[in-house]
C-alpha cells in the first residue's frame, strides 16, 4: 500500500492521531529548549555538516585508517558488502563460539539487515535490550521510530503485552511497575547471554575506537558481561578524530530528545583480556548512494530522529505507514535509493515544508532531496495515467498564454455553474472535507483590462 | 523603478480581490506597476509533482513576460520561491538570472526593497498569521522555530503598524497547514488533518481573521473553515495592508 493509503487507515482513529502528534511534538519542543541553551547552535550544525562532508569525500582513506587502528587495538574488523554478508559474518562469529543466546542493544543497521530473523532461523535467541525495542520485539512489530521504537504504543498497550509475555500483573499502564518488571526480565537475559551485539554511533578513524550512545546503559551491560562483543556499523558512521565527538555528542542527544547528552556515551577501544571484540563494517547500498550527487548528503545522518519528531506528516501518519526500516523524512530519501519502485510513494509523503532540513543537526537538505527524488520517480516508475496526463497537459496549456486564458475561463465557468453533486463527487479528493473557493464574476485579467480601458 | 506584477494563476482565476489589493498597495507606495497580461503560472505544480522537465516552457514564458522589469512582485511566497529556487532547470542566461534575482514576495519587497513598514492601513480585528512554509523556510521571510536565530518576521513587522490590529500568538507558530499542492489531494487524509489542527490553533488563540502571504495555504484552510462553518475569516495579507476600515 502507498503511504497515503496507510496514512488514511491511521487517521481513522483521530484521537490516536492527536495523541501521537502531541507525544512527538513534546519531544520536538524539548529539543528546541535544549538547543536554545547552546550558544552557537547553528555554528555547531555547520561544523557537523562540514565534518560529515569531509568524511564522505575521503571515506576510503578514513575507513582504512579506522581498520588499521582498530586492528592495532586487538579488534577484528570485518567487511560486508550487503545485508546478507553482514548476517553471515555475525552468525559465523557466533557459531565459532557456539553461542545460543545473544543480547542486542539498539542498532538500526541490524534492523535494516533483518539480522534477528536470520539468527533465529539458526536457532539463536536474540533479545533486544533497549526497552522500546524489546516492546516492539514482543509485539512482533518493527520499530516505528529510530530513537523511540515503541512511540506508537500507549502504556496501557504495553501493560497488556507484558502480561502476556512477561507474566506481569495488570497495572493500568503504571510505567514504574512496567519498567521495573522489564528490568528484571532483561537482567536475566543479560546474565545468560553468550555474546552481545551493539550498534555504533561514531567510529573514530584516528583511534580505531567507537562510541555507542544509550540512555539505559544496555549496550555496556551486554558488552561487559558477554565474552564476545560484535559491533555492527554502516560505513558512513566515521568521524576523523576523537575531538570531533565534541561536536556530535552535543548535537545528537539534544536533537533526539532534548537531553544535553545521552545518559551513557560508551567508548569502546579494545577487548578486555580473554574476550573478543569484532566490528562489522557494512555497505549495503551506501556506496551507491554516495555516488548519487543529489542524494549523497543523506549519508550525513546521525540517526537522531529529530526530522521525524518535527515532521507534521510523520506525526500524523505514524512510523509504520512508511513501510521502511527508517521512517519519516530521512527514510523517505534513503529508501528510494534501496528500492525505487517499492518506496516510490515516500518522496510524495511530504508538503516540502522544509522543517526537517532546518531541524537536522547535520544540515541534510532533506526536503530538496525529496523534490529531486520526485523528478527521478516520475521518469523511472510508471505513474497513474490520470495524474500524468493532467500534469503533462497543464505543462503545455500553461506555456501558452492564449490557451491558458481559454481554459482558465471555462474552468471557472464550470466551477460556478456545475451542480454541486458533480463538483463534490467521489473523484474530487479536495471536496471530501473542504469547500471549493467561491467563484467571483471576473478574474483578475478581466478586471485589469477593464480598469485600463477606463483610465 | 518599474515593477512587473506577478499574479499566480490560482489568484488570477479564483481570488481576483487579492490581485487587486496587491496592485493597490504597491500603487499607494508610489511604485509604477505593470501587469503583463500574457502571464500564466510559475510551473510549481508540475515541479512539485515531479514533472519539472515538462514545465520548462512555462518557466521560459515567465521569463519572457517579466524580463524587462526592475522587480517582479507577487502575493504568493511559494510561487516566488519556485522562481528563485527551481528556475535552475532553464539555461542560465543573463535574463533568467536577472528575473530570478529580482522576483520578490510582496511583503519582502515592501520591507526589504522599499524599506517601509507603515502603509497607513487600519484593520480593527484579532489576527493570526499563517506563516507559509515556502515563504518562511524558503524565502526566509522570518525566523523559523527550528533554528536558533534571533526572532524576526516580515509579516509581523508590517502588521504591527496596522491601526487597530491585534496580533495573536499561536501555540505552534509555524507548523505547516498541509496544503502542499498536489499533496492536498493525493494525501487527502493527512492534508485535511493538518489543516484542521492549524485552524484549531487559531481558534484556541482567540483569532478572528487568519492571514498570510500565500493564498494557496489560505485556500486550503478556508475550504475547511467553510465546510465546518467555523467562526474564522480568511484574508490575504495584501487585503489587510490595503484596508482602511
Ligand atoms: S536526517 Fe538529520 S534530523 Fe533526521 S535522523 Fe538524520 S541526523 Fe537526525
Amino acid at each position: 500500500m502507498a503511504h497515503a493509503d496507510e496514512a488514511a487507515v491511521f487517521n481513522k482513529d483521530e484521537a490516536k492521531v492527536d495523541w501521537h502528534d502531541k507525544a512527538l511534538w513534546f519531544v520536538r519542543q524539548k529539543r528546541d529548549k535544549s538547543a536554545h541553551n547552546v550558544k552557537g547552535w547553528e555554528n555547531l550544525r555547520d561544523l557537523a555538516s562540514a565534518i560529515k562532508a569531509n568524511v564522505l569525500s575521503n571515506l576510503d582513506g578514513y575507513l582504512l585508517q579506522f581498520e588499521e587502528n582498530a586492528q592495532k587495538n586487538g579488534v577484528t574488523v570485518h567487511w560486508a558488502a550487503d545485508a546478507e554478508e553482514h548476517n553471515k559474518i555475525v552468525h559465523s562469529i557466533l557459531a565459532k563460539h557456539d553461542v545460543k543466546k545473544v543480547v542486542k542493544s539498539k542498532s538500526m543497521l541490524t534492523e535494516e539487515c533483518h539480522l534477528n530473523p536470520y539468527l533465529e532461523s539458526h536457532d539463536i535467541e536474540v533479545i533486544d535490550t533497549d526497552l522500546g525495542e524489546r516492546i516492539v520485539q514482543l509485539a512482533q512489530e518493527p520499530p516505528s521510530h529510530i530513537v523511540l521504537p515503541a512511540i506508537h504504543k500507549r502504556k496501557e498497550e504495553v501493560d497488556v503485552l507484558f502480561q502476556e509475555h512477561l507474566g506481569t500483573k495488570p497495572c493500568n499502564g503504571d510505567p514504574q511497575y512496567l519498567t521495573s518488571e522489564a528490568r528484571k526480565h532483561l537482567r536475566d537475559k543479560f546474565l545468560k547471554a553468550d555474546a552481545a551485539i551493539t550498534g555504533v554511533n561514531f567510529a573514530v578513524a584516528d583511534t580505531g575506537g567507537f562510541v555507542v550512545c544509550t540512555n539505559e546503559g544496555n549496550a555496556d551491560m551486554g558488552a561487559h558481561l558477554a565474552k564476545v562483543h560484535i559491533a555492527c556499523m554502516g560505513m558512513e558512521k566515521l568521524i576523523p578524530q576523537e575531538k570531533h565527538l565534541g561536536v556530535f555528542l552535543r548535537l545528537l542527544a539534544r536533537s533526539a530528545t532534548g537531553q544535553p547528552i545521552t545518559t551513557y556515551s560508551s567508548h569502546f577501544n579494545k577487548p578486555e583480556p580473554g574476550k573478543e571484540m569484532h566490528i562489522v563494517i557494512v555497505d549495503n547500498g551506501r556506496t551507491e548512494q554516495l555516488s548519487r550527487e543529489d542524494f549523497r548528503a543523506s549519508l550525513h545522518c546521525i540517526r537522531c530522529g529529530a526530522c521525524m519528531n518535527t515532521c507534521p506528516i510523520y506525526r500524523r501518519s505514524g512510523g509504520h505507514s512508511y513501510k521502511a526500516t527508517i521512517p519519516g523524512p530521512i527514510g523517505s530519501i534513503l529508501s528510494p535509493g534501496i528500492d525505487l519502485k517499492k518506496h516510490s510513494s515516500l518522496p510524495f509523503a511530504s508538503t516540502l515544508c522544509g522543517s526537517c532540513s532546518d531541524v537536522c543537526p547535520v544540515k541534510i537538505n532533506i526536503h530538496e532531496q525529496l523534490y529531486k527524488w520526485r523528478q527521478v520517480i516520475v521518469k523511472d516508475v510508471p505513474q497513474p495515467v490520470v495524474k500524468k496526463t493532467v500534469l503533462k497537459i497543464a505543462g503545455s496549456v500553461l506555456a501558452n498564454s492564449k490557451m491558458y486564458s481559454f481554459v482558465g475561463k471555462s474552468s471557472r465557468f464550470m466551477l460556478k455553474h456545475a451542480p454541486r453533486f458533480l463538483i463534490y463527487s467521489k473523484l474530487n479528493a479536495w471536496g471530501k472535507a473542504r469547500d471549493l473557493p467561491e467563484v467571483k464574476n471576473e478574474n483578475f485579467d478581466e478586471w485589469y483590462k477593464k480598469r485600463k480601458k477606463n483610465e | 523603478m518599474k515593477v512587473g506584477l506577478f499574479i499566480p494563476c490560482y489568484i488570477n482565476q479564483l481570488y481576483p480581490q487579492v490581485g487587486i489589493a496587491t496592485l493597490e498597495v504597491l500603487e499607494k507606495l508610489g511604485v509604477e506597476v505593470v501587469y503583463p497580461t500574457g502571464q500564466t503560472c510559475c510551473g510549481q505544480p508540475l515541479g512539485n509533482s515531479g514533472y519539472e522537465d515538462d514545465s520548462k516552457g512555462i518557466c521560459q514564458l515567465f521569463v519572457e513576460n517579466f524580463k524587462e522589469f526592475d522587480y517582479i512582485v507577487g502575493p504568493s511566497g511559494s510561487c516566488v520561491y519556485h522562481v528563485k529556487k527551481h528556475f535552475d532547470i532553464l539555461e542560465q542566461t543573463e535574463e533568467v538570472i536577472r528575473v530570478r534575482k529580482n522576483t520578490y514576495e510582496l511583503c519582502q519587497f515592501i520591507y526589504e526593497v522599499l524599506g517601509k513598514t507603515d502603509l497607513g492601513a487600519s484593520f480593527p480585528y484579532k489576527v493570526g498569521i499563517h506563516k507559509s512554509c515556502h515563504g518562511l523556510r524558503g524565502l526566509r521571510l522570518g525566523s523559523c522555530s527550528e533554528r536558533m536565530d534571533d526572532h524576526y518576521s516580515t509579516e509581523e513587522s508590517l502588521l504591527k503598524e496596522v491601526k487597530g490590529l491585534e496580533l495573536k500568538t499561536l501555540n505552534r507558530v509555524d507548523e505547516c497547514c498541509g496544503f502542499g499542492g498536489t499533496f492536498s489531494v493525493f494525501e487527502e487524509a493527512i492534508s485535511v488533518k493538518m489543516g484542521k489542527d492549524r485552524i484549531q490553533d487559531h481558534l484556541d488563540s482567540d483569532v478572528e481573521v487568519v492571514t498570510g502571504a500565500d493564498h494557496s495555504c489560505l485556500m486550503h484552510l478556508e475550504g475547511l473553515i467553510n465546510r465546518n462553518k467555523q467562526p474564522l475569516k480568511v484574508m490575504h495579507i495584501a487585503e489587510i495592508l490595503n484596508s482602511s476600515i
